[in-house]
């Protein structure tokens, strides 16, 4: 088994934390992992990508070739955009929904959704509005986890308990809430 | 042995405590930075023994304090990314001609493609330069097997030792195994005397010894471990001979399953370059491929003038992408292996999104004020220079006109003014003003020089993350008062949008001043204000926890 994701945003955005909840989950289960990061200058609001390659073979590098990723997972739909060369013919794109416009020319709204729905599978997930309800904005990545969980090769507990580990630290209740918009991020 | 899933640079700084490490020495710079944040947070976690780690004011301190500590017979290590190489380079190039006893391993981490830096020089040259080994790892796991093994090397050969990562690397994770660590060296002072007084005639002895122990360096390589010799055909040449260095081996494992010819593959993880193995390849191969991480250093070495004796591809004949990073796809396309088919998608153009200030970056205020002064005037010049200001170039502030390298605002801003252009300003930030601006203000004052520098002091060096700035904020006036700017042209101000109209008029003042002088505008980076809070709260809902 090889399964090979691409996750990209703006830099701020939490990227990372969803790297680290799905490679905790796929360590979990005796997976190898391998997962490049963004760190620097480009964290600053600029455009972030990291890979992340689950296998149970060994991987070869860190870095995900053009045309082999099985699934993008972005935190922005220009920017899910951005990457589609990477995915294989049949590779899926996950996408929150809500633009992040910080650049003059961002393009029209409409035109970014449009163009992300015409790919052959892509899902648009309105992220920000399932984090409301949990009760925390900053819940947006957790809900992206949920939704691409059902894609993963991964169990649903396993991602679970990535997640409660990720948070531990920061108290049973933040805890909570990120489980919970995790599920409703599967079941959107 | 245990499993821990670590970025490469963590792999390194595992490596070193696991190799008895006592001290280490950094400056902040992606993509070394988190080397020393994970050998940091080792030594504040406490726990007996434990080794010294700091950051240093620049690479140049930071090299000369760990030599400090090797003089006394421990291991130290040097952090920095590529760019720190240059002003460590002093210290650098002296160390090998050192006595060393306690081993010295630099880990410096070059940034092939430029995320993060304004060049990429390869400092592999920089350890050729030296005369010292050079380790690269491809994984996370050699990164901590190669340096246990460096400070061996140091000690054994009595010379610093290379690390060298790229940012692939560097800002990677995956697991490793670890093994029992070493204890620390006992402290023996180095015979000083001799082996560590570099005076002429002392020099050209140990200048003697290192050239003396190049060949036990070849030696050394052509037996590593790290260089490893894989022949495609024992009974005849094979067509293609690649040779590997860096993560190049990553990427050319990706795709060598598809090669259809039998090949010989050499990668080398560790230098002086093994010669023997690179000529036996070369014997067992009618084509070579050169595929290394970094400027074409072992292309030109192989290739010679005029004596090439078989067709080379690489970077110098085009065959290998000579700018940026390798990657799968660019290596691929070096083998002569057709593209992979992607999904076929057309989106059309789509803007770029550069990195720029956070929300609500004191910067911008700063830049705010300068640019209004600068409209009302017909000549000026704005320098700058390394740090989160430096994105204050891009639109829409567009302000500094020069980056170049850490402290050349000042540098420049001097040189501009005396050569007769008027209103010269200097921008930089706390952290880069103490690695390398002091010196610049220095001439200065020595020449009465009109400049006006601004300080922007966000009291941190927040482009890598937020470490705190060698001295607190309330100092820097004090710093500059005592390096001999008048008091009455030291101005404090705040970044604010409110002290806007205030701080125009400041610093037009300021540049009407016939001499150097030194405004200040103070305002916490937005960032770590931010990541203030949130350990006050976590701290305060701990406590909360606690009396529960
Ligand atoms: S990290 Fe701090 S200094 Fe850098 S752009 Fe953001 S707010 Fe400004």
């Amino acid at each position: 088994m090889k399964y090979d994701i691409i996750l990209c945003g703006v830099g701020g955005q939490g990227v990372l934390s969803v790297a680290a909840a799905i490679a905790t989950a796929a360590a979990s289960e005796g997976l190898k992992v391998r997962q490049s990061e963004v760190h620097g200058m480009a964290q600053r609001g600029g455009a972030v990508m990291s890979h992340l390659r689950l296998s149970d073979e060994t991987i070869p590098g860190d870095l995900v070739p053009r045309g082999r990723a099985d699934l993008i997972i972005s935190m922005e739909p220009l920017e899910a955009l951005r990457y589609t060369e990477y995915l294989k013919p049949e590779g899926i794109c996950i996408t929150a929904k809500s633009p992040f416009e910080n650049i003059p020319n961002y393009p029209e709204m409409d035109s970014v959704l449009s163009k992300v729905e015409s790919l052959p599978n892509s899902r648009l997930i309105d992220a920000a509005a399932l984090a409301k309800e949990v009760g925390n904005r900053r819940a947006v990545n957790m809900v992206i986890v949920g939704a691409a969980s059902t894609y993963l090769p991964l169990p649903e507990e396993s991602l679970k308990s990535a997640i409660t580990t990720l948070f531990t630290r920061k108290g049973e209740k933040i805890v909570e809430m990120n489980i919970n918009a995790f599920s409703l991020g599967r079941n959107a | 042995m245990s499993n821990h899933a670590l970025l490469g640079d963590e792999a390194v700084a595992l490596g070193a405590m696991h190799a008895g490490l006592s001290s280490a020495y950094g400056y902040p710079g992606t993509p070394s930075t988190e080397i020393m944040e994970y050998l940091l947070r080792s030594a504040n976690a406490g726990g007996e023994g434990i080794h010294q780690a700091h950051w240093s004011s620049n690479e140049k301190t930071a090299f000369e304090e760990a030599l400090g500590a090797s003089f006394c017979g421990k291991r130290a290590l040097i952090t920095m990314k590529h760019v720190g190489l240059n002003v460590a380079a002093d210290p650098f190039m002296n160390a090998p001609l050192l006595d060393i006893k306690g081993g010295v391993v630099l880990a410096v981490a070059d940034d092939p493609g430029m995320h993060s830096s304004q060049n990429e020089q390869d400092s592999r040259y920089f350890a050729d330069f030296a005369m010292i080994p050079c380790l690269e790892p491809t994984n996370q796991q050699e990164a901590y097997d190669m340096t246990r093994m460096a400070f061996d090397l140091s000690e054994e050969l009595a010379v610093p030792v290379m690390i060298r990562l790229v940012t692939r690397l560097s800002h990677s994770r995956a697991a490793i195994s670890t093994s029992d660590p070493r204890k620390q060296n006992v402290m023996k002072k180095a015979d000083g005397g001799a082996g560590w007084t570099l005076l002429p005639a002392r020099a050209r002895r140990h200048y003697a010894s290192l050239i003396g122990k190049q060949e036990k360096m070849n030696l050394l390589s052509e037996e590593s471990v790290f260089n490893k010799l894989k022949t495609g055909n024992e009974s005849e040449k094979c067509e293609l001979g690649v040779i590997t260095t860096g993560l190049a081996r990553n990427y050319f494992n990706e795709n060598s399953g598809e090669l259809t010819s039998s090949y010989n593959h050499l990668h080398i993880g560790q230098s002086p370059w093994p010669a023997a193995k690179i000529r036996s390849l070369m014997d067992s191969s009618e084509r070579l491929l050169i595929l290394e991480e970094g400027m074409p250093f072992l292309e030109r070495y192989i290739r010679g003038i005029g004596s090439e004796t078989m067709p080379i591809d690489g970077k110098l004949n085009g065959k290998v992408s000579r700018q940026g990073e390798l990657n799968p796809d660019n290596v691929r396309e070096s083998l002569g292996l057709p593209s992979l088919s992607s999904l076929e998608f057309d989106t059309g153009e789509l803007p770029i999104r550069p990195p720029q200030l956070c929300n609500g970056c004191p910067h911008e205020d700063s830049y705010n004020f300068i640019k209004e002064v600068v409209q009302g005037l017909d000549q000026s010049i704005v320098t700058s220079d390394i740090g989160c200001y430096a994105l204050g170039a891009l639109a829409p502030l567009e302000v500094p006109e020069t980056v170049v390298c850490m402290g050349a605002s000042i540098s420049m801003a001097k040189g501009a003014a005396e050569a007769g252009y008027p209103n010269v300003m200097a921008v930089i930030g706390d952290s880069t003003f103490y690695h390398s601006g002091l010196t610049g203000l220095v001439d200065c004052v020595a020449d009465q020089a009109k400049v006006t520098v601004i300080i922007m002091d966000n009291s941190t060096v927040a482009m890598t993350g937020g470490q705190q700035t060698m001295l607190q904020s309330a100092r820097l006036p004090q710093v500059v008062e005592g390096l001999g700017v008048a008091k009455d042209h030291i101005r404090v101000l705040d970044a604010f949008r409110r002290s806007h109209d205030g701080n125009v008029e400041v610093l037009k003042e300021e540049l009407a001043f016939e001499g150097p002088s030194v405004i200040i505008t103070v305002r916490e980076c937005v960032e770590t204000v931010k990541k203030r809070l949130a350990r006050r709260k976590q701290a305060k809902e701990a406590a909360a926890g606690g009396n529960r």
